[in-house]
């Protein structure tokens, strides 16, 4: 199986997502992540889906999102492409290994967003590896809690995936 | 109704009366001249203009303002072009049907909602028109979502609309609440929910343009009892607003030609055909392109009638129980042109034995088709009339090239095989009525121009298999669904669209129990359709897969309509369908020998002012063969006429 991230420009209306989602479960296909947010035009949505496949079945995927009346553009992400996560984290820090949360931060440039007697709540965005790096450098010291967004992503260059010296799309015909 | 006719002289634009979008009339295209005459009455009465000689449609299409959701949704449907909606009132879509009761529009009261979404696919698939459908919320709703099914599955135009509790209420468990958009957003093309009066005319508009363009599909429109009851103003031809929605009809020109060369050069061509070439109205372009290349033809389950039965080039149908020839010819083929079909795996067996040595020319209207079962060496995406008519030319080009093909090997075996394996049946060793004679004898008596409607089982099969069909829109049936009680709300729906050409229901006595109460309907409406049952007593392809596979162990097959099990204390048919058919207004006959057979038929062909139903009672332990076993190759076809149909032996 390869990863494989597409970036998806559908209309800003309600039950999109619930069609999108509900045609990869349909279909058998594995979302990995997904994001949805707004884009600089209103009346659209950006979906950024990462998805495991094989390149024929996602083909299948690709054509079959396509079908769906409010999917505008697909475009696949090549591996160049800037992908970055969030990542929320309530790491347990008492005095004694405090320090050692702070540095590990700095080395992950991620910052201190709340801190208190117990624990200490950092923020970070990256790439899924380098958080998961992260995360393993944490886990001796006790996490808490912690929340993680899907991958957004754009691709690289001035071309953009709506207006003139569009992103190509992912083929429409066969 | 109260209207207020701004500027109808002005707005008097006939041209918007054929719909709303470029291109053809998504809608009905105007009404048949019987209907003309009341819908301009009504449309007069209504609007209280002076008589001209304008359809319903023109009437409609003028802008008014301050009237209900509810007009406006019926205003729509006239001015979209509908001739006929399908349905059962209820709560919440109650204020549409007041409009309704004075509309020109006719609307057929039916006794069950599915036998309405089966009635507007039947008149669909007769007309190649949008066929309407139209149900309450909840239950109403739900009872839609097996036609719904059926219809994508089989590509068919039909628009629902269903009402919805009112907006407040949405997402409290309401009375009569269900979620009709979400449960049907994986058996629709598109669904809307309608949350603003003044959206309808569009939303109607782009639900019939998005219903019959591109690859045909169901459209479900959701409206809540306040947005019907709220005051707004129509306009007609409303935007269509769809920018995620451009279908590809025009072929590539270069994938046509690389498609005429790989035509040239096979020595064992098949075409392949399904019922996108039906549904693009392309049957003629098709005989054209048999012609021109010389080429045996196939016609899938949903493609009968795309091209002549009678036709020396047409091998038959494909697949589980098509003819041996049909079958053998795609798996021995050099290459296959697909045209609108689909390889569906009833068609192909084991995907991975399918014609294995065969180059594949893939046209279809619908990208994701292409590749989804099968590889496509030459992938064309478009409109199989608008391909086809490009394909001819490419030929022709390659013709004039001096590459035409030598068919005469080719043909010769396709000869032999046809000659030694032709369909065949025997009949009842213990006396009874065999039914492949009665759906013959059925076919040759009612002929060519009649429409079939049959529902789903083995005498599906041998419908498909015995009747001769010659002409487009003839053969209707569930394909892809393969949904039992297909057959009579969709003849039903059929007789509607075409009054004037016999209509015969072919169902089995299991079928018939599920829908059988749209006769009703049916008399009390004035459409006489016919109905052969074909009883064996049984759910008789289940019956035969117990026999096949499961020795002869009958688990809960039996129906008694032959009357009960041996050593059972009651020996009555229950029900007894002559009985019953008079119970539902129609004639009722029966028939249990081979020498009353014709007289029957031709009894019920006499019999205009009522619908029929005759009861054949045929042989239980009849079976369709030919037969590939489910998840077999297609190269363990199994049996022509001559070879016991016994597993692992006698393989052709």
């Amino acid at each position: 199986m390869t990863r494989h991230t597409l970036s998806v420009l559908v209309e800003n209306k309600s039950g999109v997502l619930a069609r999108v989602s509900a045609l990869f479960s349909r279909r058998g296909f594995n979302i990995e992540s997904l994001a949805v947010g707004p884009t600089e035009n209103p009346d659209l949505s950006r979906m950024t889906i990462v998805a495991d496949a094989e390149a024929q079945p996602l083909e299948q995927i690709t054509k079959q999102l396509n079908k769906l009346i409010e999917v505008i553009k697909i475009v696949e992400l090549d591996t160049a492409a800037v992908q970055r996560e969030l990542l929320l984290v309530k790491v347990r820090a008492p005095l004694a290994d405090r320090a050692q949360v702070l540095q590990t931060a700095e080395l992950f440039r991620a910052r201190v967003i709340d801190v208190n007697t117990d624990t200490v709540t950092l923020e970070a965005t990256g790439t899924p590896d380098k958080l998961q790096a992260l995360l393993a450098v944490l886990a001796p010291l006790g996490i808490k809690e912690m929340a993680q967004s899907g991958t957004v992503a754009l691709g690289r260059g001035p071309r953009s995936m709506s207006g003139a010296g569009t992103l190509r799309p992912v083929e429409r015909s066969a | 109704m109260s209207t207020t006719n701004t500027g109808r002289t002005a707005a008097a634009h006939p041209s918007s009366a054929a719909g709303p979008s470029a291109g053809p009339a998504p809608g009905a295209g105007p009404a048949p001249a019987t209907a003309v005459a009341p819908s301009e009455a009504a449309a007069q009465a209504t609007l209280g203009v002076e008589t001209t000689a304008r359809s319903m449609a023109e009437a409609a299409a003028e802008p008014v303002s301050g009237i209900t959701g509810a007009q406006s949704l019926v205003r729509s449907l006239e001015a979209v072009g509908v001739e006929v909606v399908f349905g059962i009132p209820g709560g919440a879509i109650l204020p549409a049907y007041d409009p309704l009761f004075d509309s020109a529009l006719r609307h057929v009261l039916v006794r069950h909602e599915q036998g309405a979404g089966h009635a507007a696919t039947g008149y669909a698939q007769a007309t190649g028109r949008v066929g309407v459908c139209m149900a309450t919320s909840g239950p109403g709703a739900t009872n839609l979502v097996t036609p719904l099914a059926d219809a994508y599955m089989d590509s068919v135009p039909m628009v629902a609309i269903t009402g919805q509790v009112p907006t407040a209420a949405i997402g409290t468990d309401a009375f009569q609440e269900a979620d009709i958009r979400g449960i049907t957003m994986p058996v629709t093309k598109h669904n809307f929910l309608v949350t603003d009066a003044a959206e309808i005319p569009q939303k109607i508009a782009e639900a019939f343009h998005l219903a019959s363009t591109g690859r045909p599909g169901p459209v479900l429109v959701d409206i809540p009892k306040d947005v019907l009851q709220a005051t707004t103003d129509f306009s007609w031809p409303p935007r269509i607003d769809l920018p995620g929605y451009k279908p590809t009809t025009r072929p590539h020109g270069k994938q046509v030609r690389e498609a005429a060369a790989l035509i040239a050069a096979a020595r064992q061509p098949v075409l392949y055909v399904g019922g996108g070439v039906l549904k693009a109205g392309a049957a003629e372009e098709l005989a054209e392109l048999a012609e021109l290349t010389g080429a045996p033809v196939v016609t899938t389950l949903m493609a009968r009638g795309a091209f002549p039965d009678s036709h020396r080039q047409n091998l038959g149908m494909p697949g589980m129980h098509g003819n041996v020839t049909a079958v053998t010819a795609l798996q021995k083929a050099d290459l296959l042109v697909a045209l609108g079909a689909r390889f569906d795996d009833r068609v192909t067996g084991e995907l991975s034995s399918f014609a294995p040595n065969a180059a594949v020319v893939h046209a279809d209207i619908d990208p994701a088709e292409i590749g989804k079962n099968r590889k496509a060496d030459v992938p064309i995406v478009g409109d199989a009339k608008a391909t086809i008519v490009e394909l001819l030319t490419a030929l022709r080009a390659e013709h004039e090239a001096g590459r035409t093909p030598d068919l005469d090997a080719w043909w010769e075996q396709l000869e032999d095989w046809r000659t030694r394996y032709p369909l065949g049946y025997d009949w009842p060793e213990d006396g009874m009525l065999s039914p492949q004679y009665v759906i013959e004898r059925l076919g040759a008596i009612a002929g060519p121009d009649a429409i079939y409607a049959s529902g789903v089982g083995q005498h599906q099969m041998w419908a498909a298999q015995f009747i001769s069909y010659e002409k487009p829109g003839t053969w209707l049936n569930s394909g892809g669904l393969g949904t039992m009680g297909y057959a009579v709300p969709a003849a039903m729906g059929a007789k509607y669209g075409m009054p004037g050409t016999t209509v015969w229901a072919i169902d089995g006595d299991g079928c018939f129990q599920m829908t059988n109460q749209e006769l009703a309907t049916c008399a009390i409406e004035g459409i006489p359709i016919k109905v052969a049952v074909i009883n064996n007593g049984n759910l008789g392809m289940v019956r035969q897969w117990q026999t096949l596979f499961y020795e002869g162990r009958y688990s809960n097959t039996h129906l008694n309509t032959h009357g009960g099990k041996e050593g059972a204390p009651r020996q009555v048919r229950i029900p007894d369908f002559v009985t019953l058919a008079e119970a539902l207004g129609c004639v009722g006959l029966r028939c249990e020998s081979k020498d009353d057979v014709d007289a029957v038929i031709e009894k019920a062909m006499a019999i205009n002012d009522a619908p029929v139903v005759i009861d054949f009672i045929v042989g239980s332990d009849a079976q369709v063969w030919p037969m590939v076993a489910a998840g077999a190759s297609n190269d363990e076809i199994l049996a022509a006429r001559d070879v016991r149909p016994v597993f692992g032996e006698g393989q052709v």
